[in-house]
């Protein structure tokens, strides 16, 4: 991972904001997605350096993201009136208003000292004003991450939320038939771009997460036949085995500081909750009941955990105090639930549900109230939130037909309010998927 | 004579009748009607109580020596079936003094995979608290589970699933 070098400002004055009109709450449910209209950037034809091809990348990364979000939709630049520099200056705001454009991007391209200058303006058209505006400045290779940045701050000024864009999903990567499958740790950004294997598949490794905070990746992995928790640094593609533990550990999480792996470790046959703190090495024991234990995940203020037990019976959703006191179970709708992954808003827990041989993903307060289920399927688990807490992603499986053919695993992702469900491709089938916070 | 020929004419008609309704039957709806019929008579056979009782994945450590014991849904406790197997296991330890064995615990892909890990290793663990209560030294078995990672058979269906949720003794020396 190169070390971006970065120098964002803000390069324009944007009094009376409060009068924007195209602001958008995004807690409703369906609604009609907002037109934009998604200008090339220009540039000096004297900077001949910026391939023509970057414009354009840049325009269709910025317009993917935004689309794929369900909250916009863009506008053919076919229909574009107005398509000169001059509008980066002075929007005709008549012209995209007659398009029914309610926002409008403009941007200009330049090379400074060998590094790519990229500065951009959002216009509300009813309006008649800019509501954001922002030079970035980079190497030219980084023009992929300059666009995500700017969808983020488009979606930040329309929606008051912040973007989840300039961001990574890891993931495991399967391959071959169901009963000699070959897994390996995959990583791309959000919208599928820069994909890479991060591991051989010689060993079966499965669940990987990110830290919070730093480059790495926690995750499960086969090395020589004994399942134990590692850590991968993604930027020198160091693996470390994590702790010394008599017996399998896995399901591992990072705490919200990026400190400590929480985690279930197996001691004959029976699963218990530790966490272990990544500099002190010191191991501390949070569960002690002779049923599974698994699954953990802290609340991100990192004084709660949740978690998954069998221990009344079937698998339910727990929660204790991060130190393992006041365990209760908060799940109490019918049906089984497993893998409680706690928001990075703190105020909802999603999970899995399955009931009468459907599988759900879902969200529920705290509490274990308010349970809402996003999505039915035959076969799906394992959600994972955006940084801003607003969409989850999670993997689904096809129904193999007696032959044992047939049989697919992808990611999807799903909005909190249960809509705009769509499929991330992968290059191959994928399962376990982990989505990064803002990348630093 | 004649009753014969009337008889053997209405064993015929009867015949071609039913192959007429087994083309009917097979032909049109290929993998929808004929699989499920024909899992759920095989199912009803080799399914009991929900714990497979087939023979069809099993391999033998030895002769009459099966590898493998089955269990019921989000179940890890042993059938008599099971708890024969396992005896006959220890008894073939106990006359190979020297012999060392893995108990691989698999769940079916029903269920979350983190859970059914944990559940494999119950499985296995179940298997060798009882081969040790047979007189078996503990320091002859390692465990290890593969929670839904390793079906042996592929399909979605009951039996696949039966035959899947196993825990399976592997020599190791």
């Amino acid at each position: 991972m190169k070390k971006l070098l970065l120098y964002v400002f803000i390069a324009f004055n944007f009094s009376s904001i409060s009068f924007a009109i195209i602001e958008i709450d995004i807690t409703e449910g369906n609604r009609e997605p907002i037109p934009l209209a998604i200008s090339e950037f220009f540039h000096d034809n004297n900077s001949e350096i910026i391939d023509k091809k970057i414009t354009e990348n840049i325009r269709t990364v910025i317009s993917d993201d935004l689309k794929r979000s369900g909250l916009f939709s863009t506008i053919d630049d076919k229909a574009f009136i107005q398509n000169n520099r001059a509008m980066h200056l002075k929007p005709r705001f008549a012209d995209w208003r007659l398009i029914k454009a309610q926002g409008l991007l403009t941007g200009e391209l330049s090379i400074e000292d060998d590094r790519l200058r990229v500065e951009f303006r959002l216009w509300d058209t009813f309006a008649e004003k800019e509501i954001e505006g922002l030079v970035l400045i980079t190497t030219i290779d980084n023009w992929r991450r300059i666009s995500h940045m700017i969808a983020d701050k488009i979606y930040e000024r329309l929606t008051g939320e912040e973007g989840y864009f300039d961001t990574r999903i890891v993931y495991v990567a399967e391959e071959g038939p169901k009963n000699k499958r070959i897994k390996k740790l995959a990583i791309m950004d959000q919208d599928g771009a820069n994909h890479k294997f991060l591991t051989s598949g010689k060993e079966l490794v499965l669940t990987p997460r990110f830290n919070p905070v730093r480059q790495e990746i926690t995750y499960l992995s086969y090395f020589k036949n004994l399942p134990r928790v590692y850590l991968l640094n993604i930027q020198t593609g160091i693996q470390e085995v994590v702790g010394d533990f008599p017996g399998m550990t896995f399901a591992p999480r990072f705490s919200p500081d990026g400190g400590k792996i929480i985690m279930s470790l197996a001691r004959e046959g029976n699963s218990d909750l530790y966490v272990m703190d990544l500099t002190t090495r010191i191991v501390e024991r949070l569960t002690d009941s002779p049923a599974i234990d698994t699954s953990p995940s802290y609340s991100p203020d990192g004084k709660k955990i949740t978690f998954n037990s069998d221990r009344g019976g079937s698998q339910q959703i727990y929660v204790m105090d991060s130190n393992g006191r006041n365990q209760k179970r908060i799940s109490k709708e019918g049906g089984n639930y497993a893998t409680p992954v706690w928001s990075p808003r703190g105020d909802l827990i999603a999970f899995t549900k399955f009931f009468q041989g459907q599988y759900f993903i879902g969200v529920m307060r705290t509490d274990g109230s308010g349970e809402r289920l996003l999505t039915e399927n035959w076969y799906q688990e394992a959600p994972s939130w955006s940084s801003n807490g607003r969409v989850l992603i999670f993997y689904r499986e096809t129904k193999a037909n007696d032959a044992g053919d047939g049989h697919s695993s992808s990611i999807w992702s799903i909005d909190l309010t249960g809509f705009n469900e769509r499929e991330i491709i992968t290059p191959v089938d994928a399962s376990d998927p982990s989505w990064s916070k803002l990348i630093q | 004579m004649v009753s014969t020929f009337q008889n053997y004419t209405r064993y015929l008609v009867i015949v071609l009748f039913a192959l007429f309704l087994a083309a009917c039957e097979t032909v049109p709806k290929e993998s929808a009607t004929s699989t499920t019929s024909s899992s759920t008579t095989t199912a009803a056979v080799e399914i009991l109580d929900g714990v497979y009782v087939g023979s069809d994945t099993i391999e033998m450590l030895a002769v009459d020596v099966p590898d493998r014991i089955f269990f019921a849904y989000d179940s890890y406790s042993l059938t008599i079936a099971a708890q024969n197997t396992l005896e006959k296991q220890a008894k073939w330890l106990k006359a190979n003094g020297s012999a060392t064995i893995a108990i691989e615990g698999h769940a079916d892909e029903r269920g979350t995979r983190e859970y059914n890990l944990a559940l494999g290793d119950r499985r296995a663990n179940a298997a060798k608290d009882y081969l040790m209560t047979q007189g078996i030294s503990s320091s002859r078995v390692t465990t290890i589970s593969f929670g839904k990672e390793r079906p042996v058979s592929s399909g979605s269906n009951k039996k696949a699933w039966a035959q899947n949720r196993r825990a399976v003794t592997v020599r190791t020396n």
